[in-house]
């Protein structure tokens, strides 16, 4: 160890084996495989390369992220695409070879972190170094004459090296009196444990941040729910639009708190850009008491209801129509979102009536435009506040296909068996609906009145028992990376003699690394013993 | 005249002042390599050497220190190079607060800000070493990285001061992006030391395309072992805030978005730069990967982080567009 002791050794230190030749026979092999995945180099190749395997998941669409990208992809890549899609192009951070390079270099730091953390509780409780025999030899050496006594000088060298904490001393010292002829005593001490102590704790941290991931993907759960102002939500896995859960979640786990949304604000810039969202609910969580109580939810301050967070994540408008069919009878009344497509708003939505008296069902499909501007070329929206709203729909009817059981997305008309309605020239009627005026619906299906304009929001819940511990993890990691960085590592050593009834001190400094603050350390000791002359004139 | 237009007259003082001192520090490197020449014909080839410290392997360090009698004797050109940088320094720090002041807000909120405030700190982190140590002979390059940033960010990033969205009415903002430009800042000191290093080590070894007369000014540089160390610790400090950006950026996701890491591209390169320059740290230990290698890894992660700010919001979607860029995505 002494050797290296110039070279420059940050964290990630690792015991840098030359290659040794491998042994013969399965045994030999294996303990030959295991040395080189844990070998500094093999570890450093394993991060450049996880580096390297990062990278197509930031050029290539992501399935879990976006997977009308990827679909797009396919379609456009009819050669390339599918050959993408079976190596695991387009979900990336789930395929093989990129779990491979990061589990490879998860193996190959706990084979090296084990035998380290070994060897440094060893060197925890070692002694320092010994003095060596020629102080002279190093760059940062010193020394010292003075009129004081050799006991006083390590009285007063002591309290510098141990530093204000006795229990955590800044330099461990030896002091040897009288180790042989001519010499009164010698002084070996070591500063800079806690840089290895740093070092492990952090790539062991690393360790736990993966673990607590993984950990998290087994328990959470995940659910968006649309609520439109004046209604409710409860947490039930049948309440929620979507919901995903972990391998090891427990549904009866879900705490059956309520909630109802008052009312939902939305401020725009003038050029149209979003300035706040502010969602005002009323919670009874059953968790805390029960009581209803009023809480505000914006886009960057979830709240928490029975464990899980509760994020504003999208908003819009829902419609409230009501629909009568041939014979006047009320067949739909309700709100319905439609969702956002741009930054003004423009929301494409589906009416679908199957409780009509007479006739074939209904569904309605089209566009809300919050402020409509009407011009030559068509409708189109200019703001996302409803400041002259509109619907503009199409017609169809004939079976929605709502009977045979078949789950369906509420967003898209299902028209394999409708009909669209058309005008005496065949194109397609295109109603646009004003708040508050009935329109007759084509082909005599009926009349439409839009009454009203709340607004919805969509609502991401979201519970993870992993999350404290990879935030202490986290900071674990942080601050052993912090420590094992900039943690000096030093040695001093002190040999006192007496010559001619005065005592010289032969003072050296060693410290791993570069290490602008060496000399200041050492002359922070010899101070102490030059003080000693000061104070006697 | 607005508040945000004065910022953006301040910042083109700024950027004239850095491009002045760019050209009075390169005139000086210059003259010091001619005043060197001059020296060292004059001593022969006597070398000045820097006490060897027992122990340490006979670095491939070769190049010849120069003389401490030339670096002390600095050129008037390093004066006004100086004095220039510090007064391009006021400009752009006035520059920056008038543009916070303007936006009513923490002044990194899209590419520009981020580009001018990043600049700032690289300068001010140059300026702030030079106070303890002699490291004019970088003020080339890092100079010449704020004129880049600075003009770049003018010309091509700029946008007018305003409010940010929702997603950004956070103090995560100011947490987790001053953090990172401050790391963006001292990656910027620490590629340009590394590859002042790798020039001056390639000349010392005889590279013909190094040799000529008009790289002597890598002749007055400390020695590459100095520039080696100082490019680490430099690093190694930017490491250290750059994990806090990563963290402090998920914590900010988990706020926001309900996931603490969701591989959006900016998470995707802001992982890519953690872990080169991880492999910098770990390259430096490792037997035939330190010293030329090793210097190469900041360069790269160097690059990453260049891509990382500008690639990724020009050509990636994500939900890291708050670049502001006109006609960007």
């Amino acid at each position: 160890m002494a050797g290296d002791e110039q070279t420059p050794r940050p964290p990630g230190t690792r015991p840098d084996d030359a290659p040794t030749l491998p042994a013969v026979g399965v045994v030999g092999l294996l303990r030959w495989t295991w040395r080189q995945l844990t070998s500094m180099r093999v570890a450093l190749m394993l991060l450049m390369l996880l580096a390297v395997v990062a990278v197509p998941g930031s050029v290539l669409p992501q399935r879990p992220q976006s997977p009308a990208d990827v679909a797009r992809y396919l379609e456009d890549n009819p050669g390339l695409g599918p050959w993408l899609d079976r190596l695991g192009f387009f979900d990336v951070y789930a395929s093989v070879w990129f779990s491979a390079v990061y589990l490879l270099l998860f193996v190959s730091l706990v084979g090296c972190i084990v035998p380290r953390l070994r060897l440094h509780l060893r060197a925890v409780r070692a002694r320092p170094p010994r003095v060596p025999r020629r102080l002279e030899r190093f760059a940062v050496h010193d020394e010292v004459v003075t009129d004081a006594t050799p006991a006083q000088v390590l009285a007063a060298v002591e309290p510098v090296l141990r530093g204000p904490l006795a229990r955590l001393p800044r330099f461990r010292t030896e002091v040897e009196r009288s180790p042989r002829d001519g010499v009164a005593a010698t002084v070996a001490a070591e500063r800079g444990y806690l840089r290895e102590t740093g070092n492990i704790a952090f790539h062991l941290a690393l360790l736990g941040i993966l673990v607590s991931v993984a950990a998290g993907q087994m328990l959470e759960y995940r659910g968006q729910a649309i609520v439109v102002e004046g209604r409710g939500f409860a947490n039930a896995v049948t309440d929620y639009d979507t919901f995903e859960a972990g391998t090891f979640f427990d549904a009866s786990t879900l705490v059956p708190f309520t909630m109802r949304l008052d009312r939902f604000t939305a401020d725009f810039f003038a050029d149209a850009r979003p300035r706040d969202f502010v969602a005002d609910v009323t919670l009874i969580d059953p968790s805390t008491g029960g009581e209803p109580r009023q809480r505000e939810i914006r886009v960057n301050h979830p709240i928490t209801a029975g464990g899980a967070k509760i994020y504003l994540q999208g908003n819009g408008y829902a419609p409230t129509v009501e629909i009568r069919d041939a014979a006047g009878e009320l067949a739909f009344a309700g709100a319905v979102p439609f969702l956002p497509e741009d930054g003004v708003y423009t929301s494409r939505g589906v009416i679908k009536v199957p409780d009509v008296s007479t006739g074939p069902q209904i569904g309605l499909v089209g566009y809300l435009l919050p402020t409509a501007e009407v011009t030559p070329l068509g409708v189109r929206s200019v703001f996302p506040q409803p400041a002259d709203p509109r619907l503009v729909l199409t017609v169809w009817s004939g079976d929605l296909g709502l009977d045979d059981g078949v789950p369906q997305n509420v967003y898209e008309l299902d028209s394999e068996a409708m009909t669209q309605a058309v005008d005496d020239a065949g194109t397609p009627v295109t109603l646009v609906v004003e708040p508050g005026t009935p329109v007759e619906l084509p082909d005599g299906l009926g009349t439409l009145t839009w009454t009203d304009l709340p607004r919805f929001v969509a609502l991401d819940l979201r519970h993870d028992p992993a999350l404290p511990w990879l935030a202490g993890f986290a900071v674990a990691a942080l601050v052993g990376l912090a420590v094992s960085l900039f943690t000096p590592r030093r040695r001093i050593w002190l040999r006192v003699t007496e010559r001619d009834g005065r005592t010289v001190v032969g003072a050296a400094a060693l410290a791993r690394g570069d290490d602008v603050g060496l000399p200041d350390e050492l002359e922070r000791v010899l101070r102490a013993v030059r003080d000693l002359d000061e104070g006697r004139e | 005249m607005s508040l945000g237009e004065i910022s953006q007259l301040l910042a083109w003082g700024a950027t004239t002042a850095y491009a002045i001192a760019l050209v009075a520090f390169a005139m000086d490197l210059a003259r010091l390599a001619d005043r060197m020449g001059v020296e060292r014909a004059r001593a022969g080839r006597s070398v000045l050497a820097t006490a060897g410290a027992p122990g340490v392997p006979p670095a491939a360090d070769d190049a010849p220190d120069a003389p401490a009698a030339v670096l002390a004797s600095r050129t008037r050109a390093v004066g006004i190079a100086m004095a220039t940088t510090t007064a391009g320094f006021g400009l752009h720090l006035a520059a920056a607060v008038t543009r916070g002041l303007a936006a009513g807000r923490v002044p990194w909120a899209n590419m520009y800000e981020f580009a001018l405030v990043g600049a700032l700190v690289a300068v001010g982190v140059f300026l702030g070493l030079c106070r303890r140590r002699d490291l004019r002979f970088l003020g080339t390059i890092v100079v010449g990285i704020a004129v880049l940033a600075l003009g770049v960010g003018l010309a091509v990033f700029y946008t007018p001061a305003s409010a940010v969205e929702p997603a950004l009415q956070s103090y995560w903002l100011v947490i987790h992006v001053s953090i990172a430009i401050v790391a963006t800042g001292l990656f910027a000191v620490s590629f340009a030391t590394s590859v002042l290093h790798l020039l001056k080590d390639s000349r010392a070894a005889g590279s013909p395309r190094l040799a000529g007369e008009r790289w002597r000014a890598l002749d007055v540089l400390p020695s590459t072992r100095e520039l080696e160390a100082l490019s680490f610790r430099v690093t190694a400090v930017g490491f250290v805030l750059w994990t806090f950006t990563v963290m402090a950026g998920a914590v900010w996701a988990e706020h926001t978005w309900g996931r603490y890491w969701g591989w959006d591209p900016k998470e995707v390169w802001s992982f890519v730069v953690w872990v080169v320059y991880a492999a910098y740290l770990h390259a430096r230990t490792t037997r035939g990967w330190s010293g030329r290698r090793a210097a190469w890894f900041v360069v790269v992660g160097f690059a990453t982080v260049v891509f990382n700010f500008t690639g990724v919001n020009l050509f990636f979607q994500g939900l890291h567009d708050y670049g502001g860029v006109p006609g960007g995505s």
